[in-house]
């Protein structure tokens, strides 16, 4: 018996360890796809494995691919008598896309957060009966395809658009939103608030359900008043989905994408994601860059791990402080 | 929470009602509005009065309209099949006990329901309509209420859907969405089971590994693919699709599926065996019926993932074989005629529609799915 008990985990494990060696494998895939956009400059091909070391490696070596993505030369000029510092550096694309997908992902971070938790606080006090249909429309922006929802947003801003005309009746000019790029930025911004706040707004809901009655009585009882029970008891109840929402929201923001496209704001504003994408799309002559992709994705990927690296090693202090 | 309702004052119970009632304005506007422009003709979807878009007079003018009947007896549709709907919910769960597959019976349910507001607002609400609006019309007082008010066409839906035939890429998404759902469950249920049973540190390796692989950007599992994808001819195949996807979305599921078992008791495994089950009868016969919840809560984010994709199809697929999402961004492509936004726009509203009737149906369990995964994670 205890050989099955054993058995069926491992079998499973084994299963899934298939299923992640098939991405560890194309990792390795990748790494031989590097030389493929520069066959002309490197000749000799190191033979990399899965260490993260190697890939590194790359970089200082100095791939063509990295070369053409990162352009050292062009920051040294920039940051040299003739350039103009920061404005250079802003027009090579892939500082661009990292530009925006950094200030993207910080930006709407606070926004959702906190919103999330608002509206939490609202529905909670509402009367039993309101809160399921309220519950209904908050879930929709979250469950749309991200690409539609964006499109209806740019719908409502496009040329004769309602919200379009409400603004230039406001402001008695002429407005139009998506010739500029920090316009189209901040309508991204904003779908990205819509679309990932209902998340936010549901979990914080469901914790709020399981605060301590008690607790917030006695609080109730010693004086608090609401904010100093928002403060003091809420908020350290509800904190680990705080970091929990956090956490995935870093995730998702950082892989922006859908809303370059809905918004067709490619022309003004590109994240890394969409950069990558760009590079796989054929080009006129029926071209792919898999080289420069592979390139771009490894470095999408490095940055996600440093985003992700605090929250990993808090997990990862956790489990030990468990085990012992 | 009981006290804390109670002791709201005035002005905070204004705040909040405001508060809700904006943000449910903000929710749904957008999808109202795509709503409301689908079904008016390109002058109106387009003026720049937001009333005329509303009641759209030149659509009135050419095609004619709803009357107040129309719309009451559409209100009074709507409203019967939201309780047959709660019905029908209640004696689901009747039936969920009776049957041991509920998924099964669950979307024989959903057919039915499906097939019922068809038949509701396709084809008796007309009917319905009509002979009213004839019997009013006659009527020399009451014939006002018979006279259209809002202007409505249907023409962009059917000239999206049989012209341009878009249940090409309805199949297509249906069959891309059903293979990932599949093959994720499947390997996500085992591997969640094993996960959830076991102490080691592998295991909890491998669950930190899946936590990366769920942050990795998709376009890099589509690098990874693309290369051997075109060198063995799955490239533009919807099991190229099928299998970024799965993997894509592996992670969570093994999460979550993970999650769900940790709630059940490990003593129910043993107690099973000790009653003369195999393990895997102890597993298919005592746990998986426990966990019809979360493999449904499961499979609704990987059929949200898979359905909500541009990315990788976009990539891999083109021309016939194309999902529905990214056909729609093609359509803004081919050509900048205000029909053929129109036509977009009415497109779009049909790809909203079927996850609409997924929040109505299955609120409960995308909430109890969302907050599963955060406490656990």
């Amino acid at each position: 018996m205890m050989v099955f008990f054993i058995a069926i985990p491992l079998l499973t494990v084994v299963l899934q360890s298939f299923q992640f060696k098939q991405e560890l494998l194309e990792t390795r895939e990748r790494e031989k796809c590097d030389p493929f956009g520069c066959e002309t400059e490197i000749v000799t091909i190191p033979v990399l494995d899965e260490n993260g070391n190697t890939i590194k490696q790359n970089q200082w070596v100095g791939f063509q691919n990295y070369k053409n993505l990162l352009k050292f030369n062009e920051v040294q000029e920039a940051f040299s008598t003739i350039g103009e510092g920061w404005v250079d550096i802003r027009n090579i694309d892939f500082y661009k896309a990292l530009r925006f997908t950094i200030t993207f992902t910080f930006i709407t971070l606070p926004f959702i957060l906190f919103l999330g938790l608002v509206l939490a606080l609202c529905v909670n006090a509402l009367l039993q009966s309101l809160r399921g249909p309220v519950i209904f429309m908050t879930l929709l922006p979250f469950i749309i395809t991200p690409v539609i929802g964006s499109l209806s947003i740019k719908w409502l801003f496009i040329g004769d658009g309602i919200l379009t005309v409400f603004l230039e009746w406001i402001q008695q000019k002429d407005i139009s939103v998506f010739s500029n790029g920090w316009s189209v930025e901040l309508l991204m911004m904003f779908y990205r608030v819509w679309h990932a706040t209902p998340f936010a707004f549901v979990i914080f809901y469901a914790a709020l359900q399981t605060v301590d009655k008690e607790k917030i009585e006695a609080a109730i009882v010693d004086g608090a008043n609401k904010f100093q029970r928002l403060r003091f008891i809420i908020i350290p109840h509800i904190m680990p989905l705080i970091v929990f929402v956090t956490l995935i929201h870093l995730m998702d923001a950082y892989r922006v994408f859908d809303e370059i496209i809905g918004f067709d704001a490619a022309a003004h504003r590109i994240s890394l994601q969409w950069l990558t994408y760009n590079f796989l799309m054929m080009d006129q002559g029926g071209n792919r860059f898999i080289g420069r992709a592979s390139a771009t994705s490894i470095l999408t990927m490095i940055g996600i791990v440093i985003i992700l690296i605090p929250v990993l090693r808090k997990t990862w202090k956790d489990q030990k402080e468990k085990k012992i | 929470m009981e006290s804390k309702i109670f002791n709201l004052s005035l002005p905070l119970k204004i705040t909040v009602a405001l508060v809700t009632s904006f943000w449910c304005l903000i929710a749904v506007f957008p999808l109202l509005w795509v709503l409301v422009m689908s079904i008016k003709l390109p002058v109106d979807s387009f003026a720049s009065n937001p009333l005329e878009v509303i009641f759209g007079p030149a659509t009135k003018l050419q095609v004619g309209g709803l009357s107040i009947i129309n719309l009451l007896v559409i209100g009074v549709m709507v409203y019967v099949l939201y309780k047959i709907y709660q019905l029908r919910f209640r004696f689901l769960s009747i039936v969920t006990h009776a049957i041991k597959f509920p998924v099964i019976s669950f979307f024989i349910n959903l057919l039915a329901f499906i097939l019922i507001v068809y038949v509701g607002l396709i084809i008796i609400q007309p009917l319905l309509s009509e002979s009213l609006n004839a019997f009013f019309s006659t009527n020399p007082v009451l014939h006002l209420i018979a006279k259209p008010v809002i202007g409505f066409t249907s023409q962009h839906y059917e000239a999206v859907w049989v012209e341009n035939e878009f249940y090409k890429q309805f199949f297509n998404t249906i069959i891309v969405t059903s293979g990932v759902l599949t093959i994720s469950l499947t390997v996500g249920t085992l591997a969640g089971y094993g996960l959830a049973r076991t102490n080691s540190m592998m295991a909890f390796w491998l669950l930190i590994a899946a936590l990366v692989f769920r942050a990795l950007p998709h376009t890099v599992l589509v690098t990874g693919y693309l290369e051997p994808f075109i060198n063995y001819g799955l490239y533009g195949k919807r099991t190229a699709v099928i299998i970024i996807l799965v993997a894509i979305n592996q992670p969570f599921t093994i999460w979550m599926m993970r999650s769900f078992f940790m709630n059940i008791p490990q003593d129910l495994d043993e107690a099973a065996q000790i009653d003369g089950c195999n393990p895997f009868q102890a597993f298919w016969k005592v746990i998986m019926p426990l966990m019809w919840p979360g493999v449904i809560t499961t499979g609704l984010f990987s059929f949200l993932l898979a359905y909500n994709d541009y990315l990788v199809a976009s990539l891999l697929l083109d021309g016939q074989s194309q999902t529905m999402v990214p056909a729609i961004i093609q359509y803004f492509n081919m050509e900048t005629k205000m029909t053929d936004l129109v036509e977009a726009i009415a497109a779009a509203a049909s790809i909203t529609a079927p996850l609409f009737l997924l929040v109505m149906f299955f609120q409960k369990q995308i909430i109890s799915g969302l907050t599963t995964g955060a406490v656990k994670g």
